[in-house]
């Protein structure tokens, strides 16, 4: 059930009560990671591994959070946790994957299952670890991707990536006189990955907790390969206070500019109702000093294009049909 | 036990390489190793060996999967060439520092451009600091024993690093060589089961590849040197108990008529095997000539190189790389700065051959001693020259 359109009064009552039994009380991210004060993508790690479990290994690919938890000689994982590079957490994934499946058969490691989960922000995703995302995921190995999408390089410093928004400034698109900032629309790899034939795709945001979580629980139930891409708020990068790190995320979806969806066997689902009539764009942007250079008239763009974008997902969500469907058809 | 039989190397190395029973292989195609990795798919499919086989698509996926499989515990192999060894690049010198022995064999071949598919030794030589273990076959049957020999070097408690095994492409690759071929019990006796020393899995968590500050990155690069130095003493006992246990014997630099010879040939690879042709031909119209063949690349077998040239009044290295605008070949800049404080120490010419699969005959070797003999005075600027290459 969708808590947006509550009050929040409502939305928080017996919260004493239910959420223990929601989430999971053992951390297994943190305390003691180096983030940002209101760093989404932290949070989101920290809930995905609670809906993850003790049985997993993670995947990381070089980023913030690389950067943040392994500090050597310390580390805020307490899962199995391998870091190599920027481009491939999938392709160190598909190993960990293999490895785990091989040696449980061998009897070489105890008979349970243990899942494999890359991760990578959005730049070691949906740019120079795209190849090996495509690659893995296409293989079919028994893995989740989650990417952590905070909408730029924020690591090395607010760089563009493929999945910077329209009209954001950054380090490398900036904004000036002569240009917008960013002139490209976000990549959607979320699509790409409904196109690859996973059974099971979704998007999340932090902002969200138990849709997140419970999306990373079906994940985890999958024998194969999901993929989970998760809008993180970047305080720091999109130039807005920590403390509204939770807000912007539940803005993103409420304007429609991130709609939290799944789709399962090809059938496409809204998991968190947007309101009847959506925020118009400029309360997402207006907070943010990324896009503080925006005029009236270019956020008016930008609202036409999210609008499309929303339309057509809806198209998809009262259209799809799942994979059982489509062979009884 | 084993049987002699006639196969092409690069599928005898497949063999060699199944007989070590690797859990995991990842590999990508491209000539002239492919063969290596297509015969491991045949095994796997045939069920002659239990093992996951990753179709990945790329060889920085392959090389960064074999470190995903390694952490997580298993055996694994995987094979390249080339332009696809160049893109492992980035991923090399993490494998050694995360002290995962991953096991690659090698179809040795130039490094674009222009683009050429055949043999020379550039590829490797991009690789040389990467922290690997590096061994180079001269021949089919050396390059069956080496890829079992290093799982056995890699694994061992007092190396854990990877180790790659090369042999010339097409030259070794792609021909057809009689081969004792060691069955499987005689290969379980010699290699134990792989039991890792760390392993990623949620009844030990550990976190594998961190982020090394200033503070510590100096000593992580000390124990990385360290590691590879040391391990030179367990390469010298696993070719020991391989000689012992199969009768054939291994050395750093293995030499070829070399007792009392004034004049000396250096070789790494495939070529050996004719220089010795030409040594014999030399020897036989009375010149005092011996050959020197190098097997073990890195660690760079420093003490056996001094003591191999002891003597000699002129040594002349082949390489079959060049270091563009540097000293010459890559070889050749080793055994210059090993000669380097010897009192005294032969004169030393250096010779490029063999680039992009440029054939090198008999006849070339008994040119370059020659010319070797006769050169009395080495001018530092005129140290190497790239043999045979046209105007």
């Amino acid at each position: 059930m969708s808590t947006a359109n509550l009050n929040p009064k409502k939305r928080f009552e017996n919260f004493e009560l239910y959420v223990p039994k929601l989430i999971e009380k053992k951390e297994y991210f943190g305390p003691g990671h180096r983030a940002c004060q209101g760093c989404g993508e932290a949070l989101a790690i920290r809930m995905m591994c609670k809906a993850l479990g003790k049985d997993t290994v993670i995947a990381n690919a070089t980023g913030c959070m690389e950067v943040i938890s392994s500090v050597y000689p310390t580390t805020a994982w307490s899962l199995p946790w391998i870091h190599v590079a920027f481009p491939n957490s999938a392709a160190v994934g598909s190993g960990v994957s293999a490895a785990l499946k091989n040696l449980r058969r061998k009897g070489r490691i105890p008979d349970r299952y243990v899942k494999t989960v890359a991760i990578g922000g959005d730049g070691g995703t949906v740019d120079i670890g795209f190849q090996a995302l495509s690659g893995a995921m296409e293989r079919g190995h028994d893995m989740l991707y989650v990417c952590f999408d905070n909408e730029a390089y924020m690591n090395t410093g607010i760089q563009r990536s493929g999945a910077t928004p329209f009209g954001s400034s950054t380090t490398t698109a900036p904004a000036g006189k002569a240009s917008i900032g960013n002139k490209t629309w976000k990549k959607n790899v979320a699509e790409i990955m409904v196109e690859h034939g996973l059974p099971y795709v979704a998007t999340a945001c932090h902002s969200y907790p138990i849709d997140f979580m419970n999306k990373v629980k079906k994940a985890r139930s999958i024998k194969g390969p999901s993929y989970i891409h998760c809008l993180s708020v970047c305080p720091t990068g999109w130039r807005s206070t920590s403390e509204t790190c939770i807000k912007l995320g539940r803005l993103a979806v409420e304007t429609g500019i991130f709609p939290l969806y799944e789709v399962e066997y090809g059938k496409y689902k809204i998991t968190v109702d947007p309101p009847e009539k959506l925020r118009p764009v400029a309360d997402y942007i207006k907070p943010q000093g990324r896009f503080r250079h925006l005029a009236p008239d270019q956020i008016k763009g930008i609202q036409e294009r999210v609008l499309m974008e929303y339309n057509k997902l809806m198209n998809k969500v009262k259209h799809s049909k799942s994979w059982d469907e489509l062979k009884a058809l | 036990m084993g049987k002699r039989i006639g196969m092409e190397n690069a599928l005898a190395a497949a063999e060699a390489a199944a007989l070590c029973r690797p859990d995991v292989i990842a590999a990508y195609p491209i000539t002239p190793n492919t063969h290596i990795p297509e015969h491991l798919s045949d095994i796997v499919a045939e069920g002659r060996l239990d093992a996951e086989y990753i179709c990945v698509e790329s060889e920085h996926s392959a090389i960064s999967a074999c470190c995903g499989a390694s952490g997580a515990g298993a055996r694994t192999f995987t094979a390249t060439s080339s332009q696809g060894l160049l893109y492992m690049q980035e991923v090399l010198p993490i494998v050694s520092a995360m002290r995962l022995p991953v096991i690659m064999a090698i179809g040795n071949r130039a490094v674009s451009g222009p683009i050429n598919i055949w043999n020379d030794h550039s590829d490797i030589m991009y690789q040389r600091d990467t922290g690997w273990v590096s061994l180079f076959a001269a021949n089919g049957q050396e390059t069956v024993d080496m890829v079992i020999q290093a799982f056995k070097i890699g694994e061992h408690r007092d190396v854990m690093l990877p180790v790659n095994i090369n042999l010339d492409g097409f030259q070794l690759t792609h021909v057809v060589e009689p081969i004792f071929m060691p069955d499987q019990e005689e290969v379980d006796r010699f290699l134990p089961p792989y039991k890792p020393f760390a392993q990623l899995h949620p009844d030990k968590p550990m976190s594998m590849g961190a982020l090394g500050l200033p503070e510590i990155f100096s000593e992580a690069m000390r124990a990385k040197d360290e590691a590879i130095l040391q391990s030179k003493k367990v390469v010298l006992d696993v070719w020991k108990e391989w000689e012992k246990q199969f009768g054939r014997r291994y050395e750093p630099i293995e030499s070829y008529k070399t007792e009392g010879a004034e004049i000396l040939l250096l070789t790494m690879g495939s070529m050996g095997e004719t220089a010795e042709v030409a040594v014999d031909e030399l020897r036989k119209d009375g010149m005092s000539v011996g050959l020197l063949k190098i097997k073990l690349w890195r660690p760079f077998p420093f003490e056996e190189l001094r003591k191999a040239v002891r003597g000699a009044k002129a040594l002349a290295v082949m390489d079959r790389a060049l270091s563009v605008g540097g000293p010459g070949g890559p070889v050749f800049a080793e055994i210059r700065s090993a000669l380097y404080g010897e009192p005294k120490k032969p004169r030393t010419l250096n010779f490029i051959i063999g680039l992009g699969g440029r054939d090198v005959q008999v006849g070339d070797f008994i040119k370059m001693a020659k010319k070797t003999a006769s050169t009395k005075k080495v001018k530092p600027e005129d140290a190497y020259e790239i043999y045979g290459a046209r105007e």
